[in-house]
Parts: C-alpha cells; sequence; structure tokens
C-alpha cells in the first residue's frame, strides 16, 4: 500500500507529465485556453489511462510481445472512443469546446507510454495508482496552465470575473500564450523541485 | 499470435456495440435539444414543433438552407433558418437566425465555428449588444438592403481585429435572409401551412430549381396535398 502511494505521488510531482516528463505536449497546448477546459482535458486523459493501464496490465500474460503495440493501441483507442461517447451523451456543451482532442488521446504518448513502461511490467493494483498519479498530475498541469492563461488572457478563472476583461491580454488565450506560460510553469516547477530534493538527498 | 489480438479486437467490438447502444439515445437527445434551445431563441414565442415542420428552401446561390417556422396557432410568427458561410477566419461557420414577419431579425445564435478564441469567436455575443446599437443586428430590417460592415459601406461595426469573421457572420445572415423571403413568398402564395408534409416537402423544394418562378410552381402542386394539423 505504501509502495502504491509512492506510485502516486510520484506521478503527481516527481514524474509529472507535463513539467517534468514533456510528454503528451499537442492537447496540453491546445487545450488549455480556459481552466475549465484544461481540467476537463485532463480527467478525460486520466480516464483512458487508468482504464488502459488496468485493462494492459490483466493482459499483459495474454498479450505476444511482438503485437504489444498494436494490441495496446487498440485497448486505448476502446476507451478513448467510450467517453467520447459518453461526453457526447451527457455533457455536449464540453464535447464541443473539446473537439478533436478527445479522439487524439488515443495518439497522446502519455498514455502508450504508460502502457509500455508501467502497466506490462507491474501489476492491476499498481498499475490502477500509477494511472491515477499520472492522470492527476496531468490534470493538475493542464488546469493550472489553463487558469494562469485564461487569467491572463480575460481576467478570469473558471469564468469567475477576477479583473475587467479589457485588461487581459489576448496573446495568452492564443497560442503564443501556451509557450509562454507554458515554458515559465516548467522553470517554477523545476526551481521548486530542485529546493525540495536537497534536504531529502542529505538526510 | 495472430489469435490473441483477434480475440481483443473481438472482445473490444463487443464492449463498443454495447455503449455505442447505450448512449445513441443521449446523443440525439442532447442534439434535437440544443438545435431547439437554439431556434425558440431565435423567434419569437411559438407553440408549435419547428423541427418536425422544418423544410429546405434555396438561397440564391445553390445552396439550400434548412427553415424552420414558428407559429402560433396556425398563423407564422416567424422563421429560424440553419445558415452557413465559408468564408470565416477559420472555415465554416454555422448560425441559426430568426426573423420575425416584418422583415426583421428576431434574434442569431452560433451553431458552430472554429474561430480564434477572443477575437472571432467574440460573435456570438458581438451583434447582439442591445447597448450598442451601431454593433447589433437585432431588430434590423433587412429589406432596407444587406448588412454589410462598416468598412465595406454597411453600417455594422466589425469586431474589433475581426473583420474577417464580421464579414463572413453578415454574409451567413443575409444569406439567410434571402431564403427567409422565398419562404415567405411561398407562404404566400397558397400554402399556408408546412404542416403534415415536412418530408416530401424537404424532398421537393430541395430538388426544385432556384429561381423564383419554378419555385412557385412547385408551391401550387403542393397545395392539393396540404393537410393541416
Amino acid at each position: 500500500m505504501n509502495n502504491n502511494l509512492k506510485v502516486l505521488i510520484n506521478g503527481i510531482i516527481k514524474e509529472n507529465p507535463i513539467f517534468v516528463l514533456l510528454l503528451g505536449m499537442c492537447p496540453t497546448l491546445a487545450t488549455t485556453s480556459s481552466a475549465i477546459n484544461g481540467m476537463s482535458m485532463g480527467l478525460a486523459t486520466m480516464f483512458v489511462l487508468v482504464c488502459s493501464n488496468a485493462a494492459i496490465s490483466m493482459l499483459k500474460n495474454v498479450i505476444p510481445d511482438m503485437v504489444r503495440i498494436p494490441a495496446y493501441i487498440v485497448v486505448i483507442a476502446t476507451f478513448v472512443t467510450i467517453i467520447e461517447m459518453l461526453m457526447n451523451a451527457y455533457v455536449p456543451a464540453l464535447a464541443d469546446s473539446l473537439g478533436i482532442f478527445i479522439p487524439l488521446i488515443v495518439v497522446n504518448c502519455i498514455v502508450l507510454g504508460r502502457a509500455e513502461s508501467f502497466a506490462s511490467k507491474n501489476g492491476v493494483i499498481s498499475s490502477v495508482f500509477d494511472g491515477v498519479g499520472i492522470g492527476l498530475g496531468f490534470t493538475f498541469a493542464l488546469s493550472l496552465l489553463g487558469a494562469v492563461r485564461e487569467l491572463l488572457g480575460t481576467g478570469k478563472i473558471f469564468s469567475l470575473n477576477i479583473y475587467p476583461e479589457q485588461f487581459g491580454s489576448l496573446i495568452f488565450v492564443l497560442a503564443p500564450g501556451a509557450f509562454i506560460v507554458l515554458g515559465f510553469l516548467i522553470a517554477i516547477f523545476n526551481k521548486l523541485q530542485k529546493k525540495e530534493a536537497t534536504p531529502i538527498s542529505k538526510s | 499470435m495472430f489469435l490473441s489480438l483477434s480475440l481483443i479486437c473481438l472482445t473490444v467490438a463487443v464492449l463498443l456495440a454495447q455503449v455505442n447502444k447505450m448512449t445513441a439515445k443521449p446523443i440525439a437527445d442532447a442534439k434535437a435539444m440544443k438545435l431547439q434551445n437554439a431556434i425558440s431563441e431565435v423567434v419569437p414565442e411559438f407553440d408549435n414543433n419547428p423541427t418536425a415542420e422544418a423544410f429546405t428552401m434555396p438561397d440564391g446561390q445553390g445552396d439550400s438552407l434548412l427553415v424552420y417556422p414558428a407559429k402560433k396557432g396556425d398563423q407564422i410568427v416567424g422563421y429560424a433558418l440553419n445558415s452557413f458561410s465559408n468564408n470565416g477566419f477559420s472555415g465554416n461557420i454555422q448560425i441559426m437566425v430568426g426573423f420575425d414577419m416584418e422583415h426583421k431579425i428576431v434574434n442569431y445564435s452560433v451553431l458552430q465555428h472554429a474561430e480564434t478564441p477572443g477575437l472571432g469567436s467574440k460573435m456570438s455575443e458581438w451583434f447582439r449588444d442591445a447597448a450598442k446599437p451601431s454593433q447589433s443586428i437585432i431588430g434590423r430590417d433587412l429589406s432596407k438592403g444587406a448588412l454589410a460592415v462598416s468598412k465595406d459601406g454597411g453600417d455594422v461595426d466589425a469586431i474589433t481585429a475581426s473583420t474577417i469573421t464580421s464579414r463572413a457572420f453578415l454574409e451567413a445572415v443575409n444569406r439567410a435572409y434571402t431564403a427567409y423571403l422565398e419562404s415567405k413568398n411561398e407562404n404566400m402564395t397558397g400554402t399556408a401551412a408546412h404542416s403534415g408534409t415536412g418530408i416530401t416537402e424537404t424532398t421537393q423544394s430541395d430538388s426544385s430549381p432556384e429561381t423564383n418562378n419554378n419555385n412557385e410552381q412547385d408551391t401550387t402542386s403542393q397545395e392539393g396535398g396540404n393537410n393541416n394539423e
């Protein structure tokens, strides 16, 4: 259990997919124009991650090594299709705003990467924890990125007014803003991590 | 190897079919709901079911628009038109625009677009800001001439930094107006109501040539078979 917790924390901080591994940049940059979009993209990816990690760790002895990549892709694509259908059915407004990026979770390298590097080597329970951890890390990063961009661009966070919109700088909602904010966030995250890591290594 | 992959695919196919079956109805409902909301937003109050009575009408440019008549009792009080433009900054724009019977725009609703967030995407609010009559198109009478942005000599203020989107939007509105006129003409020349013949009518006016003349003939041929609710 302690080990599982470690796996979970690992996904959020030490191996944060965005700030440390720099994986899955396409949805990160494209869907974070507002905090709510970033968060829902993160949650959708987390759902897929958890399910595909669980399924793959269960199937890891059935899947021959030679066809493992196609098998993983089939499993991942299934869960992506399921979540796309569910979103269309129950939260159509959200499905509209995320658009093409939901089906594109299939090719998100985080999902395939975790299947290959973790789920195919570990048991079901720790794979699920890994999925939750990485998923939370991804969601956290995307929400933060979305919140910063929304705040600087339109003066809102989660559509709540913080300051009047005309003082916002539009560039942060557009593509260049995504790169700028992401760069700064990675820098801050690295700085914080180093500070945290030093005392632990000494003790 | 081959067997295990086929087995995985088979399981997956069964699972997906099941989920598809489960969600098909909610998805259809959500779509219908969205359409219904868009219609009721843009036309005066009505008590019929416009989606059931929808028909298509040529827009004078070689395409057809879906028209949703809004009725109170048997009286048509307005039309909601699903119009579009392919000249948006990022391609196709779909709007629903409603007219009352005096050629005036009641309201509009943007159904689908890919315009830049924060710039072109403002069109869903910009053109109905009642506090700014120079940019609002609500209540404008299109029989006085087509709408155009002020840069092109019109009297509608374009969205700041999004003239292309504004042009495309107004193009869609003008396109809707053409189809609105046709619908109104058809309504006056005989077919008092479009009810009951929804589906057949759709195919008929779809195949009918765009000219006004032919359209009227088409109408008269329908008169006989037209039943009220």
